[in-house]
């Protein structure tokens, strides 16, 4: 090859070394390395969801809330929860920490009873909300075709139910108490979740690695093991964190009303309830208690919903 | 457009249906509602039941009286009354109600967007943590408890406001404060999320290489399609605000038809629980129907979609 | 010829939670007045970014022009304030984006699409923008554009919503015109008539052309002059028969024997093996080294001067180096 025009301006540059001018010795893995190293779908979002401080936050205050629900009552100075009338309506002090109601109770132990109650609806709410929405969602996306379309006609019905009144109706016509609840919860509830998952199902079941694994021959049971579950995980994942705070906002609701949990046993709804009467005279904390940790509760459950979203969004991997 | 908005119709139909048959059948296998019990109720309501709910024929002939009589609008008489019907509760609590759930949803649907489009303007900016901050928050405490809390700090220890009652403009602002910081919150979140969405798109980028003003874009390009998901909550927002009405109600004691549900559901006054359920429920699935109607006219891609129904 | 348009020594760096990452690294080219010029490269190599960098496009935050200049009309377009750009874009230098499924506003009829950019630059009447908008239609091939002014973008074709596209490019006769791959989301017979469309264009307006593409077709259908980028950097520069029938860089050669021929029989498809190398640590040296089948070891350490090998074409290679010939040579 000739070089007519060569403006070579390397003689000047007296760091360039003849010995240099040799091929290269063959590498050959340099040409095929993959440049930052393989981290699991999992791992990566665990490692994101470190990063992100609010959902660190709510992570870390949910389980001090589920400790203090299990430990509270026993770790408090007046252990029985005894009705002792000289008691009523006293200020929070070294003896009641978050003071006492009318009826001399101690607000610190009805209070972690009540996270009891709150966060065991609101868990099994998402419970039965998993079970049914996903068997449905699922069953409706994979089928498709006919079925999908009368499963999904049904469920756009249900859809259009207002939720709170229909779980005021159900608790009107139920025993009131925490199943009741809870069945009044979940009889419209799952809807959501099986909205979500069918059109996850729907959208995966056309991906081209989903038919390339049907091509092989692989079995149905495989196919809804290997590649649709992990892949609709991460949305169920955060679906089920964000309902727990509405299905503890929706008791907190009608326990205000009346209709939720019934005495003797307490609720952070009902004791806002009890302490309405009371907020003129300036008793703050019969309110105030039960307010922030109900607050505290769907605030965390919130923040790590987003955070879980963030996470888990296969868009967002870097 | 005319066979979706048609589909979207008869299933509202179905919905509505659903809500009145279930209410009715729910009612008659309670025991001590009107249908069954004859203990706590007056001689004269005893005969308006027995006339209004055709208690002396058999189920069936009922569910079909009850039917007619409701897509009359006649809702029947109250328990606890004798001189009252559920159309005269409705027809005093229901406007101060309605008034009450407009002011709130105009105010929690243009400060929302409002805070929303800031946020995404400024995005990881200082103005956007505070706008996000006062979301989560937003959403994070319930009405009620924003509502006593707004009672004891503004109208008890600062004597700002008044606490109670729906005479002046300065008894609706605590309440529709309390009411519509949850909606406003939710309406701001998806604003800010769907504007960064929309602000990556490539038809910004167009406007953008258009030479157009950061104020057009934003305005004209940006804000209609970001809205779109905005607009498909707002039913379930009018729900929710609905439903939060009960609780603000009972607590500022405004005199609105959910103070009266509230009763009723205390007193198991069961024909005002029935009639109160099927009308707001009717009230709710219309307005998803003109959300759907709305979308439809804002999103001219949407007659495209016609066949799948959304 | 008149030089319309000069990039020099551009470097655009993006920050990202990895790190920077230098996507542009020292970008020179002229564009001349009436000409189109392409720039060819795979994805990633920063064609893209060069081009979003002249219309002043890349978003800032995470991306930033940190050196260089991009002379037009006597203004550096790298350091005007964006109040000065918005004047210039649109108006003076337009963009055609990739996608026309995607570029188009969906909430907006194309008519206001097309009439917004010269309402706003040249401050005239609707009643004659919308004159201005059924012409430019026209010019671009848009039947019956009376009626289709006030359509929505989802009731036309792909091949169609790419013919707005370059009709709102164009409304305001800009003097530069700059396509980003405007043809690889269409259909091949589709894309033969957008690349006519364009030659047309440019015969009736005299628009300068910069062309980004990957596609060596395209390049050979439009392009005057073509830049061959890698890794950040232009490789190798010269006009469409010096790249195409005299290659130089051993990556120029690869792309083209990666291209499917049916003038020769037989003619075997050699893929370039590997991929790009990562920006966020680019080479010292040559970025190809890790897939040159000549790699040699000056390669790794020493970024290669320039080699002019006619008027217009540039290559920096040290294969071009006297020293690299007798090593070989001695190899073989």
């Amino acid at each position: 090859m000739e070089a007519p025009k060569q403006q070579d301006t390397s003689f000047t540059q007296p760091n360039i070394l003849d010995e240099w001018f040799v091929p290269k010795k063959p590498n050959k893995d340099e040409a095929e390395a993959v440049v930052r190293p393989s981290v699991s779908y999992w791992k990566d979002a665990w490692y994101r969801l470190l990063k992100n401080k609010l959902a660190m936050i709510g992570l870390v205050s949910l389980i001090l809330l589920v400790l203090m629900a299990a430990f509270g009552p026993i770790i408090a100075p007046d252990s029985a929860e005894t009705t002792v009338l000289q008691n009523q309506n006293q200020p929070p002090s070294s003896e009641h920490w978050f003071g006492t109601d009318e009826l001399g109770r101690d607000v610190f132990i009805r209070t972690w009873e009540g996270a009891r109650i709150s966060l065991f609806v609101g868990v099994m709410a998402a419970l039965i909300d998993f079970i049914i929405g996903v068997a449905y969602g699922g069953i409706a996306g994979y089928k498709g075709g006919r079925t999908d379309h009368y499963m999904m006609r049904f469920v756009e019905i249900l859809y259009g139910l207002p939720y709170l009144l229909v779980v005021i109706l159900i608790s009107v016509v139920l025993k009131p108490g925490l199943f009741s609840i809870i069945i009044a919860l979940s009889i419209t509830g799952w809807v959501g979740m099986a909205r979500m998952v069918r059109g996850q199902v729907l959208q995966i079941k056309n991906y081209e690695f989903v038919l390339a694994s049907q091509t092989f021959g692989t079995k149905t049971s495989r196919i809804i093991r290997k590649n649709l579950l992990p892949n609709t995980m991460g949305p169920i994942i955060v679906q089920m964190t964000l309902t727990v705070p509405s299905a503890i906002f929706a008791e907190a609701f009608l326990s205000f009303l009346g209709i939720g949990i019934q005495p003797p046993f307490a609720s952070w709804g009902s004791m806002a309830n009890d302490a309405l009467p009371v907020i003129l005279s300036g008793d703050w904390w019969r309110l105030f208690f039960p307010a922030f940790f109900i607050s505290l509760t769907m605030f965390s459950f919130n923040v790590l919903g987003d955070g879980l979203q963030d996470a888990l969004d296969p868009k967002l991997r870097r | 457009m005319a066979t979706y908005l048609i589909k979207r119709f008869f299933a509202m139909i179905v919905t509505l249906w659903l809500i009145i048959t279930l209410t009715f059948f729910l009612m008659h296998a309670l025991p001590g509602s009107p249908f069954n019990d004859e203990r706590n109720t007056s001689e004269a309501v005893q005969k308006n039941l027995i006339a209004h709910f055709n208690l002396d024929q058999p189920v069936s002939v009922q569910y079909i009286e009850y039917l007619k009589s409701i897509v009359q609008f006649d809702f029947g008489p109250s328990i606890k009354k004798s001189s009252q019907t559920v159309n005269d509760l409705l027809g005093r609590g229901f406007p101060v109600s309605f008034e009450l759930g407009m002011v709130t949803l105009v105010v929690a649907i243009i400060s929302g967007i409002l805070l929303g489009i800031v946020a995404a303007l400024k995005h990881n900016g200082v103005i956007d943590y505070l706008a996000m901050t006062i979301a989560v928050l937003g959403i994070s405490v319930p009405n009620f408890v924003l509502a006593t809390m707004l009672i004891q700090q503004v109208a008890v220890n600062w004597e700002l406001l008044p606490v109670a009652t729906w005479k002046s403009w300065k008894h609706m602002v605590l309440p529709t404060l309390a009411l519509a910081t949850g909606p406003m919150a939710i309406i701001a979140r998806l604003t800010r999320s769907s504007m960064l969405e929309v602000l990556t798109q490539d038809y910004i980028l167009t406007a953008k290489a258009k030479g157009l003003t950061p104020f057009k874009i934003v305005f004209k390009h940006a804000l209609k399609n970001a809205l779109l998901p905005v607009v498909t909550v707002l039913g379930a927002l009018a729900a929710g605000i609905l439903t939060g009405t009960f609780v603000i109600e009972k607590i500022f004691a405004i005199p609105g038809m959910g103070k009266y549900f509230v009763d009723s559901i205390n007193n198991r006054d069961y024909p005002v629980i029935m009639g109160t359920t099927i009308f707001y429920s009717a009230l709710l699935i219309f307005l998803l129907f003109l959300v759907d109607v709305a979308y439809g006219i804002l999103d001219p891609r949407i007659k495209l979609h016609k066949k799948e129904g959304r | 010829m008149e030089k319309i348009l000069q990039v020099k020594n551009l470097h655009v760096s993006f920050r990202t939670y990895g790190g920077e990452v230098k996507a542009v690294r020292g970008v020179t080219f002229d564009l001349h007045k009436g000409e189109t010029i392409a720039i060819v490269g795979e994805s990633g190599c920063g064609k893209s970014v060069t081009a979003k960098s002249i219309m002043g496009l890349i978003p800032n935050p995470p991306g930033k022009i940190t050196d260089g200049k991009i002379l037009f009309k006597g203004k550096d377009l790298a350091k005007l304030p964006d109040r000065e750009l918005r004047k210039i874009r649109g108006a003076d230098i337009s963009m055609i984006f990739q996608d026309p499924m995607t570029a188009l506003n969906p909430t907006l009829t194309i008519g206001e699409q097309i009439m917004e950019g010269i309402i706003q630059h040249h401050k005239i009447a609707r009643s004659n923008a919308r004159k201005k908008a059924l012409e430019i239609l026209e010019l671009v091939g848009i039947p019956s554009p009376k009626s289709r002014l006030k359509q929505y973008p989802h009731q036309f074709s792909g091949g169609m919503r790419q013919r707005i596209v370059i009709a709102l490019a164009l409304i305001c006769e800009p003097e530069v015109m700059i396509a980003d791959e405007p043809t690889t989301a269409l259909d091949v017979t589709i894309q033969a008539q957008i690349l006519d469309l364009f030659r047309d264009i440019q015969k009736k307006t005299g628009v300068s052309i910069i062309l980004i593409t990957h596609d060596l077709g395209v390049v050979a259908q439009v392009a005057d002059r073509v830049a061959v980028m890698y890794g950040g950097k232009i490789i190798e520069t010269g006009t469409k028969r010096e790249i195409f029938y005299e290659p130089q860089h051993p990556y120029t050669k690869g792309l083209l024997n990666s291209v499917p021929r049916i003038d020769i029989e037989d003619a075997e498809l050699v893929p370039i093996a590997g991929t790009p190398p990562d920006l966020f640590a680019p080479p010292a040296g040559c970025p190809f080294v890790a897939r040159c089948g000549y790699a040699m070891e000056v390669c790794d350490r020493i970024y290669p001067t320039q080699t002019l090998k006619g008027n217009e074409h540039q290559v920096y290679c040290w294969l071009q180096d006297a020293r690299a010939k007798t090593s070989f040579a001695t190899k073989r």
